[in-house]
């Protein structure tokens, strides 16, 4: 018995009142039977109803009963109401999901704490400083030497650990034939160690096997590369696989959930940062992250002062050594910040890519869920209003303001209780939905989205918040009910409009906000898919080629020589890399022996045809011919052209590189191209030399790039037969990569891409929810008003004044609202600039464009409402009341 | 309404040694207990009855099953479980105390 049975009393009550029933039912015949008068034995028991509540309420938790009660009673209220229950709870939903969405994504990517021991107390170095331009900039790799200076000078006070960005390398478990991809990273052999991770099978790295360059070829899978690429085999421990000349033995398998260090990828081998031995002793190469623990008790502030030391006296003895430098330039050489920032969600390139898109976009689609929560909201207040007659008459015969208040929020309740039911779907699908979007096809994202008690929660909190925002208001109004003014009919005409054209106001300022930042997302995106790339991406295959040894020139042209009889191949190039594949080559540039500027001009092997191939047009002079070797020829663009000779024709002229010990080396510039993007479509063109593939003397290659201009409108369609073809154009060459040249163009807005599609979607969304709220509060004000416009056109009034009469209080709610977005919008432009490209919050058309269509929108759905105000019958319904 | 008025806090006692003494009563039968055991003097009402009888069954004191009567009829009736003994007693003892104490006041006033 007790609480128990009380409270599963509260779910049997029909049960419960019948057996009740039944004992007093029992007990009266019990009395007739022993000689009592039927009517006295009943009369003694008073009014049968009241027995039974009374112990009802001893037998059952009453709060619990009348919560029970109302929930049933508010899901009547919602079925009675079919299609406005359905809309509310369709756009409340997607809102939610959209929420629940977005909060996945940003958890997963930015909050979730790594799955290793003292993740709360994991840092990352990284670097801040201002470009000569005077923008702000940031990265954060760093030099080998200058890691281990750091660690031990701060040996004691802090573990760090050093992490490569994780690469996608070739490798092979067998012969060259069967060369896979995999997610690569080096760390330093003490991570396993430092953040506590256990293998779950053989070893994993320490600190033995991260001491000598190139001597400890041992890797570690992950579980998840363990589980996908060998089905959890216990055998794989001992196995062997190459990379490159270098043969690894497989140590260990990490412990389950632990992916790496950077989210947004999922590593499958670690391996010790000594095996990138080329890499050890340069303080040039900056190809690591740093990770720093501190030991407990150690404080951050001056352990970060330290570091900066160390970095900042390291960083000036190697500017000792830069030849384009003045004497001034080196002596304040670094003039960066080091920065200990918390790293305790991992550090990525797609956190800092995506972090202030997601956040835009969170905030997005929770105006929308405001939007969503508002609408709602009048809908209740308006159907409260409609329902003020039984609250009156509910508080007339005893009812509390609270189970009122009660009754109109679990009404509430149910709503978002099954808005968050399938706002729960739309997540469990939109999440993953939106990381496959961001998915080169030569790098897809991989971000584990786990669906665990943080989302769950976030979810549970979301849907308790929504209901109290839209529920309360409209609970507390019905509450408030005056019993004897609303049964003498009618009452306050006016109620309840205020508050609903508050909402109403606030609607339409995150629906023109949402517009607003949608636009210049949209604009953004347009801009730079319309941004020339100077070279026709169309039907282009890129084609990365690796050899197991190096090859010299001559044998590459061999094997592109072969490719151009492979049918539907038009025409074949070799490159260093593709453009726009974010590789690059720089140097200082001296013309007529000057010492060089501060312009950096950037290189690019190619050979004869290439130009051609990418129908990059030639402006003067001629392409490199099959003789043409490096150092010798160059073919510039116009960009070069008007950075280092003004503008004038260069070809004939000369210009030399300098390198890092200040040699000088001579080119002679043969041809003129137009410009081309190099690296990115978002910054100016760069200056940039093309210089002859060939080299003299002859430098063998390991890899290249293959240029396919190919016939066919899907270029993807020759790749499998290019792949058998190329070894057997010259053997031991191979396909290592094949994209096509369109892909990597379009990689370049991918994020744009993402952000304009998305949220040009809930701007859609804003909107209609938006319309149908203004509809709905439209029409509710003529329904309400409906005696007083029958008087009006009794008394002669003419349509028009009783449209404007019935819109007019509204659209200054809308205009009012609109202004607020558009301030809003330009107070929240600061904030997404980074995120724009060539697009100007302040131009004219930015902001028209939202006013317009939230105008237009308000027009249209302000329609129906004054139609029917017009079609009012004064007779009719002066008659009805 | 006087008679009512002396059960005033002893329903519970009266009912629980009732059940402890005839154990498998239904409400009707406790109700002419009490009136005849006190020789008409002392009367529960159902409406006070029979919700002290499902508060104390709530709270554990008693316990309630249904048997059917020659008739056929269900009949709902009560036992004193080891905890209703148990306040009984206190019940028991907690009377005492009020008896000899009003009476106390009786004889020193």
């Amino acid at each position: 018995m007790s609480l128990r049975s009380r409270i599963a009393n509260v779910f049997r009550n029909d049960r419960l009142s019948r057996e009740i029933d039944e004992e007093l039912r029992s007990h009266i015949e019990e009395g007739i039977a022993r000689g009592r008068d039927p009517v006295e034995a009943r009369r003694a028991f008073g009014s049968a109803l009241r027995q039974r509540e009374h112990s009802r309420d001893v037998r059952l938790v009453a709060w619990l009963d009348s919560l029970r009660a109302d929930a049933v009673f508010g899901w009547r209220q919602l079925m009675k109401r079919k299609v406005t229950s359905a809309a509310a709870i369709l756009s409340l939903g997607l809102a939610i999901g959209a929420c629940t969405a977005a909060f996945r994504l940003i958890d997963a990517l930015l909050l979730r704490p790594l799955p290793v021991a003292h993740a709360d107390n994991l840092y990352a170095i990284s670097f801040a400083g201002i470009n000569p331009d005077g923008k702000a900039r940031s990265y954060d790799s760093c030099s080998y030497p200058m890691f281990r200076q750091m660690r031990a000078a701060v040996r004691g006070k802090a573990e760090l650990i050093a992490v490569s960005q994780t690469g996608r390398v070739d490798l092979t478990y067998g012969s060259d034939q069967e060369m896979e991809k995999a997610y690569w990273q080096s760390v330093s052999g003490w991570m396993f160690r430092a953040l506590g991770l256990r293998p779950v099978l053989g070893r994993t790295l320490t600190e033995n096997d991260d001491l000598t360059p190139g001597a400890q070829p041992y890797a570690v899978l992950s579980f998840d590369y363990w589980t996908r690429r060998f089905a959890r085999d216990p055998g794989v421990i001992g196995r062997s696989f190459r990379k490159g000349d270098s043969l690894y033995t497989i140590a260990g398998v990490g412990p389950e959930r632990f992916t790496g260090t950077e989210p947004g990828i999922v590593t499958d081998i670690f391996v010790p940062t000594m095996m990138n031995a080329g890499a050890i002793h340069s303080a040039n190469s900056f190809w690591l992250r740093i990770l720093v623990l501190p030991k407990p008790g150690v404080a951050v502030d001056p352990l970060r002062a330290q570091l900066h030391s160390v970095y900042w006296a390291f960083e000036h003895e190697r500017a000792k050594g830069f030849v384009n430098y003045t004497r001034q330039d080196m002596a304040t050489f670094p003039q960066d910040q080091l920065l200990l920032e918390p790293a305790a969600a991992g550090v990525s390139g797609m956190q800092k890519d995506y972090r202030r898109s997601l956040a835009a976009l969170g905030v997005l689609v929770g105006l929308v869920l405001l939007i969503a929560c508002a609408n709602v909201a009048n809908l209740m207040t308006a159907q409260a209003a409609s329902r003020a007659r039984e609250m009156a008459l509910r508080v007339s015969i005893g009812a509390g303001r609270l189970r009122l208040v009660q009754l109109v929020l679990l009404e509430s309740a149910w709503l978002a209780l099954l808005s968050a039911a399938m706002g729960g779907v739309f997540a469990w699908w939109a999440a993953p939905f939106v990381v496959a979007r961001i998915n080169p096809e030569f790098n897809p994202a991989r971000l584990v989205l786990p669906a665990d008690w943080r989302v769950f929660g976030f979810g549970t909190a979301l849907t308790a918040a929504v209901t109290l925002l839209f529920g309360l208001l409209p609970a507390l109004r019905a509450s408030a009910v005056k019993p004897a003014l609303a049964l003498k009919g009618g009452g306050q005409p006016h109620s309840g409009r205020r508050s609903m054209h508050v909402l109403i106001a606030v609607q339409m300022a995150f629906c023109v906000l949402v517009l607003f930042v949608a636009g210049l997302f949209a604009a953004t995106f347009e801009g730079l898919s319309h941004q020339p790339a100077g070279f026709s991406a169309e039907r282009l295959l890129a084609l990365e080629v690796a050899s197991q040894a190096g090859q010299p020139a001559v044998n590459w042209e061999q094997v592109a020589g072969h490719l151009r009889t492979v049918p539907g191949v038009e025409k074949v190039a070799l490159a260093g890399w593709p453009l726009l594949s974010g590789t690059m080559s720089n140097n200082h540039v001296s013309v007529q022996g000057a010492t060089p500027g501060s312009v950096l001009c950037f290189f690019l092997s190619v050979s004869p045809g290439w130009v051609d191939t990418m129908r990059i047009p030639f402006l003067n002079g001629r392409d490199f011919r099959p003789g043409d070797a490096y150092p010798g020829a160059a073919i510039v663009n116009r960009t070069f052209a008007r950075q280092y000779f003004g503008g004038a024709d260069p070809v004939g002229q000369s210009f030399e590189t300098v390198g890092a010990k200040g040699e000088r080396t001579r080119l002679e510039i043969v041809g003129l191209v137009a410009d081309a993007q190099y690296r990115s479509l978002r910054e100016p063109v760069l200056p940039v030399a093309y210089i002859p593939f060939r080299s003299a003397p002859e430098q063998s290659r390991r890899s290249a790039t293959l240029m396919v201009r190919t016939a066919s409108q899907d270029p993807r369609a020759l790749i499998s037969i290019l792949r058998q073809e190329i070894p057997r154009a010259r053997a031991g060459f191979r396909l290592s990569t094949a994209f096509t040249q369109e892909s990597l163009v379009a990689a370049q807005t991918v994020r744009e891409r993402l952000l304009a599609a998305l949220a040009l979607f809930f701007a859609g969304v804003a909107l209609l929810l938006a319309g149908v709220g203004l509809y709905g509060v439209l029409d509710y004000a003529v329904l309400q008003r409906r005696r007083e416009i029958g008087i009006r056109m009794a008394l002669g009034a003419r349509p028009g004044d009783i449209v404007r009469g019935v819109t007019a209080e509204v659209y200054w709610m809308v205009l009012a609202g609109a202004g607020g977005g558009i301030v809003l919008g330009m107070g929240s432009a600061k904030w997404v600039a980074t995120l724009l490209f060539q697009v100007k919050p302040t131009d004219p058309a930015m902001l028209l464009l939202p006013l317009a269509t939230i105008l237009a929108v308000a027009l249209v759905a302000a329609l129906p409402a004054a139609m029917r105000a017009v079609r009012i019958d004064p007779a009719t319904m002066l008659r009805s009341e | 309404m006087s008679k009512t008025d002396s059960l005033q806090g002893s329903l519970d006692l009266l009912v629980l040694k009732i059940l402890s003494r005839r154990p498998g009563l239904h409400g009707y039968a406790i109700m002419t207990a009490i009136k005849d055991r006190s020789g008409d003097v002392l009367r529960a009402e159902e409406g006070s009855l029979y919700p002290a009888l499902h508060r104390m069954e709530e709270a554990g004191w008693i316990r309630a099953r249904w048997i059917t009567k020659e008739n056929g009829r269900r009949s709902r009736i009560y036992d004193l479980t080891a905890a209703g003994t148990k306040q009984l007693d206190a019940e028991e003892s907690r009377w005492q105390e009020v008896i000899s104490a009003v009476d106390r006041v009786l004889r020193t006033v």
